[in-house]
């Protein structure tokens, strides 16, 4: 569904990525992991088009999509809920998932998209008029996350959502990403907690210093050498 | 008669608040202030009044014509020479705009010759309305309570509406506005494209009871400025409630100090608020 080859991008003409290649089929939930800095943000920037790619190629459903600006990129179906939750603190709950909308024209479309995220995050309904900067960062990272299933994408990227999460919290995001990709959503997620990540996920990649380093299933990267050497401190 | 300073100050102020409105939107959006404001003002009263010479359409009804034509200068006023300057860095964009309002003032004495024109004939000139003793000018009013509908639409619009939501976002965080799929370049093209239909709505609204002349436009746009500055750069609100202040300074100061005087007050309670609190009165 979502292919991506030799990718090549960075930041002011300085790259930060080298010849990344991985895929996504649709229906998987596939994490890419790696540390601070590795690029893990930088990869979901470029296929968003937020940031243009020094080369390389993106493949989305058969079609190359790199290069393009980031709201018809949107359009096709691919929505990135940004690392550090982003929400737009000063507008209300409601209105924030109606920007998740934004693409979507039909209203009655847009209806049945909110009534689907209210369900999955019944909390978000209660506080539609409240202004987002008053909810709580878990509140704020469900409706980050909502706020992207309101385009109704075929693929979610989502960038470390457990970032400045309690414990608790984070087990509670990740499983609404289970609930989300049992939908039928596929899922990319980009992740500095390793173990949580490959446990979940189908498949998994990765990325030190901008170069994919290993790839397999989430249990074969859970048993590599050099993920447990370098990430889980076994 | 003070009652009547008042009333006249506060219908003043509903005027010069639209302008200012207009002003602070590409401010609050894409932080660039337009030096050019003025002279799209004084465009829109040119139309209205060649629209009243050449085809003896009052300007009260040629007024969705200014609204649409300034709209449309302000769009392309941000595609052809905000866009290339918006990321340059420093003054680059305010330079770009106060070369824009020379080149359309100059335009402007070039076409039209600096002489005054006057639309005496309109549908509300000479008119008078008079109640509780106050006695106003139908022009002023009609200025006014049109000022205060565009003010309303641009609110309603800015709040309730798809593309209003969109530049709402796009002011607050431009990048993850492109993740919902907004096309940004289009927001800042009818961010600016708005704020130009709120000087077209304004100047014909003006053209009824002012000179219509090459410079028309400057002393509006210089009185937005303080507007905007008193408001908080950015709000509308501010930018309405500055307004108002405004209306009731310049009034208030022609009427106890004399008219020579009254932009005098303007401008010192401009330098007051600078001082002490230079994030506007209404400043978040
Ligand atoms: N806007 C930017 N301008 C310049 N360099 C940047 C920018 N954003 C990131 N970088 C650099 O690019 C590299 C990769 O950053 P990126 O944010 O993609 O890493 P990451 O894997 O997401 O890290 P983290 O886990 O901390 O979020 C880093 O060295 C970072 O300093
Ligand atoms: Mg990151």
């Amino acid at each position: 569904m979502l292919r991506v080859r030799n990718l090549k991008a960075g930041y002011d003409g300085v790259p930060v990525l080298f010849d990344v290649s991985f895929e996504v089929n649709e229906g998987e939930l596939v994490a890419i992991v790696g540390s601070n800095g590795a690029g893990k943000s930088t990869i979901l920037r470029t296929i968003s088009g937020l940031i243009k790619p020094m080369g390389g190629e993106i493949e989305f459903e058969g079609k190359r999509i790199d290069g393009q600006p980031a709201h018809l990129i949107v359009e096709q179906g691919i929505a990135h809920v940004p690392e550090g939750r982003h929400v737009f603190g000063k507008m209300t709950v409601k209105d924030n998932l109606l920007l998740g909308a934004h693409t979507v024209k039909s209203e009655k479309e847009v209806s049945a998209a909110l009534e689907d995220v209210y369900a999955l995050f019944p909390r978000l309904k209660e506080r539609e008029s409240q202004k987002a900067e008053t909810l709580s960062g878990g509140e704020q990272q469900m409706l980050a996350i909502a706020r992207g299933l309101m385009s109704r994408p075929k693929i979610l990227m989502v960038d470390e959502v457990s970032l400045g999460l309690m414990p608790i919290l984070v087990d509670k995001v990740f499983e609404t990403l289970k609930e989300i990709s049992k939908a039928g959503i596929t899922v990319l997620m980009v992740e500095q907690k390793v173990q949580d990540a490959l446990e979940m996920a189908d498949r998994g990649y990765v990325l030190q210093t901008g170069r994919i380093v290993a790839c397999g299933t989430g249990r074969e990267l859970l048993n590599n050498d050099l993920v447990k050497r370098a990430y889980l401190g076994i | 008669m003070l009652a009547q300073v008042i009333a006249s100050g506060i219908l003043m102020g509903f005027i010069y608040a639209l302008v200012a409105i207009g002003l602070t939107l590409t401010w609050g959006v894409m932080d660039i202030i337009n030096f050019a404001h003025g002279e799209f003002l004084m465009l829109s009263m040119y139309s209205a009044f060649w629209m009243y010479t050449l085809f003896r359409t009052d300007p009260l009804l040629s007024l969705p014509l200014e609204a649409l034509l300034i709209f449309v200068l302000g769009y392309v006023t941000y595609k052809i020479v905000i866009k290339r300057v918006a990321d340059a860095p420093g003054l680059t964009a305010l330079l770009a705009t106060f070369g824009l309002s020379l080149v359309l003032r100059n335009l402007a004495q070039f076409l039209w010759t600096p002489n005054y024109r006057f639309l005496n004939q309109t549908l509300v000139t000479d008119k008078k309305l008079a109640f509780a003793g106050i006695v106003l000018g139908l022009p002023q009013v009609v200025a006014s309570v049109g000022s205060v509908i565009m003010t309303l639409a641009v609110f309603y619009f800015v709040q309730r509406t798809r593309m209003g939501r969109a530049i709402q976002a796009t002011a607050l965080d431009k990048a993850t506005a492109k993740l919902m799929g907004i096309n940004t370049e289009l927001v800042y093209g009818v961010t600016f494209g708005l704020s130009g239909a709120c000087v077209g709505v304004a100047g014909a609204l003006m053209s009824t009871f002012y000179p219509i002349h090459p410079e028309s436009g400057a002393l509006y746009s210089l009185l937005a400025f303080v507007i905007v500055a008193l408001g908080g750069f950015g709000n509308i609100k501010g930018a309405l409630q500055g307004g108002i202040i405004i209306g009731l300074a310049e009034a208030l100061g022609g009427y106890f100090l004399g008219t020579q005087f009254k932009y005098a007050i303007v401008f010192l309670i401009y330098l007051l608020v600078i001082q002490l609190r230079p994030q506007g009165l209404f400043g978040w």
